[in-house]
């Protein structure tokens, strides 16, 4: 392949590989995001691959990212009709060659079912899950090969970096992503063409550009998908950043290491477009020199701070600093740089492509544009999502998502990670942007929304952000080192049932002045989950602190013993118990349970079996898969 | 396997710190690289690799010791990581690490003694669509099938880091 050295040449390759790729060809796209690699979509595509080569069928099967429907893997679909097969194994690669591909025949029980009327249905256009989103920054997830420059030139790009290249001035730039009203996607949502412009005003003779993939909340793979699915746009957007700012030569796409496959296609991503010309000297014949290198993360959630992320990348301890001076004056080894998250980096060339006002068009007075979730926890259809800005709650877990598994009832979605908080059931209908989540107490964060049913108690997954954010904490800041603790400390008491009414108070406090006085973001949002929790769950910690009883029936020191009615009052138990907790009422045995300390020594003596732990509104979820929690499947 | 004393160590660590000698911020990279061979950061390779950046050995201790990928102490050959990331969480991951320690005859955070496992936790590997999840030697792997994967790299005596 020869370097394209102009942006001619590049519009030239682009049609020569368009009459390749040409709509109405019959391809077949195994999703070969991580999840459904996990599921074994890999073999899949070997013997997709295996059984067209047998029968001499000039088809091509493309390893694609992320499909979305990760709930279904190993997904495939087959084009030109868009059908998607959910569920596919590597037995099932002979009839999906031969009725599928060649006879252009729907395979009904690989095909989802529409989740109302249980029908087969083919396209992904007619499923719900689909249906309802808006996928603009996952355009070519799960179309394209990620690892092939080739497939997305032939999608349309690096047209914006030629045509950014040949016909605007960096300014033009500028203002056009500002009157897009793009807006950070890390979770801050700081404009990104004030960032970019403040980052052209800052002198310095070296400039950088970095792209922060340190997704380090759990509960969110957005990042991680776009890179793994469709990572030149990321590099896109990023050279587009580099022109817009001025005299940069340097860029970073700082990695999680957690993420080998995301490392992976990067570097290839980079490697291709150094080869084509896309990155390194004189970038389509424009004069500008830019390149990206690869920095990988060690493991420390405060690294996706921006400060902290730099201090990384010079190879010292990730602790965050005093700001200002902001980044874009003085980031990387004291020079001006301008860090933007993945998805932000993705949004650019769709910006340039399609306009500022188009752009402008979609999502809230104050958001712009969609926003990509990762949805997960008790709904039945988890995955990849992208929603304009402004759509509600209740659509992305009910309308999306399939509203709950199992029927149960839903408790909460908890958006934004460790720094976010829950949306109770009275704001479902709440449009999601970044000031109305703020409003309840949440936060956009990077965008993990996971949903939680009857069975999680809300006391313990508060506890739960907690514990990874006092484990997490760098430690360069009191409020952050020591008040984490202390709020953990306090919370671990309430969960083991030994909590007093003064403690929500306390976590109040503490919590306030937490968010208040802490140096970085994760200090100043750690305090987020507790603080919504106890604005919204309260009765939750009541129910832990004045009646020792998880309502939720999930706390293992709160369980609680009862008696149930195959009880033939033989009076074993009440004489085993240590406690001599178990007493004779007017409905027979009873379990007191101010008394009871959970040995289990009458669970063991009684014939009839009868003495079991009582659950709360719901049961407690053991998480092997074999009690029902595996995934619904009723679009199959 | 490696040989704790030597050349070889030197020699190997030396390979690898090289192309790193002189450029700015490569430490975290260098070490790992180094881990990457190793599984681990010896000390004698740390040594070393002071010698080469010019730099002490207590600043790279206080990098190093600061992120949680690295370790100072040798790691068994296949690495088990239950995820623990929210979605994990909610959907019982508790229990799930609970029985990867019965089948494994490991704490979280410990070696088995013939050095073949190492179990862990991890905050989350971004596979919440299919929680609750385990990795095994970075391989994700749905939490009802890791009986039989475990199983497999017993039989097979390990796999690779």
């Amino acid at each position: 392949m020869t370097r394209l050295a102009s942006a001619a040449d590049l519009a030239a390759l682009r049609e020569r590989l368009a009459a390749q790729y040409a709509s109405g060809e019959p391809v077949v796209r195994v999703c070969t995001g991580s999840a459904c690699r996990a599921a074994g979509s890999l073999r899949v595509a070997d013997a997709v691959t295996e059984e067209l080569r047998r029968a001499g069928i000039q088809v091509s099967v493309r390893r694609t990212g992320c499909q979305g429907f990760c709930q279904h893997g190993p997904l495939v679909m087959v084009d030109p009709e868009g059908w998607l097969y959910g569920g596919v194994t590597p037995s099932d690669a002979a009839k999906l060659v031969d009725l599928t591909v060649r006879r252009r025949q729907l395979i009904e029980h690989l095909a989802c079912r529409h989740p109302e009327t249980g029908r087969p249905i083919g396209s992904t256009s007619e499923l719900p899950f689909y249906q309802r989103q808006t996928r603009l920054v996952l355009r070519h997830c799960g179309l394209i090969d990620p690892t092939s420059i080739e497939d997305y030139i032939a999608a349309g790009g690096y047209r914006a970096l030629a045509r950014v290249l040949e016909t605007m001035s960096p300014e033009a730039v500028i203002s056009l992503i500002k009157r897009a009203g793009l807006r950070g996607r890390g979770g801050a949502g700081f404009p990104t063409g004030r960032k970019w412009e403040a980052g052209r005003a800052a002198t310095g003779t070296r400039k950088f550009v970095i792209c922060n993939a340190d997704e380090g909340d759990p509960g969110a793979f957005m990042d991680r998908s776009l890179l793994e699915g469709d990572p030149h746009a990321v590099l896109e957007g990023m050279i587009i950043c580099a022109y817009a700012i001025g005299d940069c030569r340097e860029g970073f796409v700082y990695v999680r290491e957690e993420y080998p496959l995301a490392l992976e296609h990067v570097r290839i991503a980079i490697e291709k477009a150094r080869e084509f010309g896309l990155l390194g000297k004189n970038i389509l014949g424009s004069g500008l020199d830019f390149d990206i290198e690869i920095r990988r993360g060690a493991g420390a959630f405060v690294c996706g701070e921006s400060t902290a992320l730099m201090f990384s990348i010079e190879g010292k301890r990730g602790m965050p600093r005093v700001t200002p001076p902001r980044s874009v004056e003085a980031g990387l080894w004291g020079c001006p740089t301008c860090l933007n998250n993945v998805e932000t980096f993705a949004n650019v060339p769709l910006i340039l492509n399609r306009g500022a006002d188009w752009y402008a068009g979609i999502g809230t007075e104050g958001s712009k544009g969609t926003k990509v979730f990762a949805l997960s926890g008790k709904v039945k259809y988890t995955g990849l999502i992208e929603v304009p800005m402004g759509a509600t709650v209740r659509q992305v877990v009910f309308d999306i998502g399939g509203g709950i598994e199992q029927g149960k009832r839903f408790k909460a979605a908890q958006i934004g990670g460790p720094g976010g908080g829950c949306i109770a059931e009275e704001h479902l209908d709440l449009p999601i942007d970044f000031e109305s989540l703020k409003g309840v107490g949440s936060a956009m964060g990077s965008g993990a929304l996971v949903v939680v049913d009857e069975t999680t108690c809300m006391v313990d997954l508060a506890r739960y952000f907690l514990s990874f954010t006092q484990q997490e904490s760098c430690g360069k800041c009191p409020p952050c080192r020591i008040g984490t603790y202390q709020m953990l400390r306090i919370l671990n008491r309430i969960v083991e049932g030994k909590g007093e009414e003064a403690d929500l108070r306390k976590l109040d406090d503490l919590g306030r002045l937490i968010s208040r006085t802490s140096l970085c973001g994760l200090g100043k949002s750690a305090p987020g989950p507790v603080l919504s929790t106890l604005r919204f769950f309260r009765e939750e910690y009541l129910a832990h602190i004045l009646e020792r009883r998880c309502p939720a029936g999930s706390c293992e020191t709160l369980k609680r013993l009862t008696i149930g009615p195959e009880c033939v009052q033989c009076g074993l138990c009440e004489e085993t118990c240590p406690q001599h907790a178990i007493m004779e009422t007017e409905n027979g045995l009873a379990i007191d349970l101010l008394l009871c300390v959970n040995c289990g020594a009458c669970v063991s003596v009684c014939p009839m079996e009868c003495i079991a732990e009582a659950t709360g509104e719901g049961g407690a979820n053991d998480g092997t898969g074999d009690e029902g929690t595996g995934p619904d499947h009723s679009y199959h | 396997m490696v040989t704790e004393c030597g050349t070889t160590l030197l020699e190997r660590t030396r390979g690898i710190v090289a192309p790193y000698a002189g450029r700015e911020g490569m430490l975290v990279h260098a070490l790992q690289d180094v881990q990457g061979v190793f599984g681990y950061l010896p000390e004698d390779a740390l040594r070393v690799l002071a010698e080469e950046l010019g730099v002490s050995l207590s600043h790279i201790w206080g990098v190093a010791s600061f992120y949680d990928r690295f370790h100072f102490i040798r790691r068994g050959r296949n690495t088990v990581r239950v995820c623990t990331g929210t979605a994990c969480q909610v959907q019982g991951s508790r229990n799930v690490l609970q029985q990867v320690e019965k089948l494994l005859g490991l704490r979280n955070g410990e070696t088995s003694p013939d050095f073949s496992f190492t179990l862990e936790t991890v905050n989350c590997v971004g596979c919440c669509g299919l929680a609750p999840v385990v990795t095994v030697n970075n391989e994700v792997v749905p939490a009802p099938e890791m009986e039989r994967v475990l199983a497999d790299l017993r039989k097979g005596n390990g796999g690779n880091d």
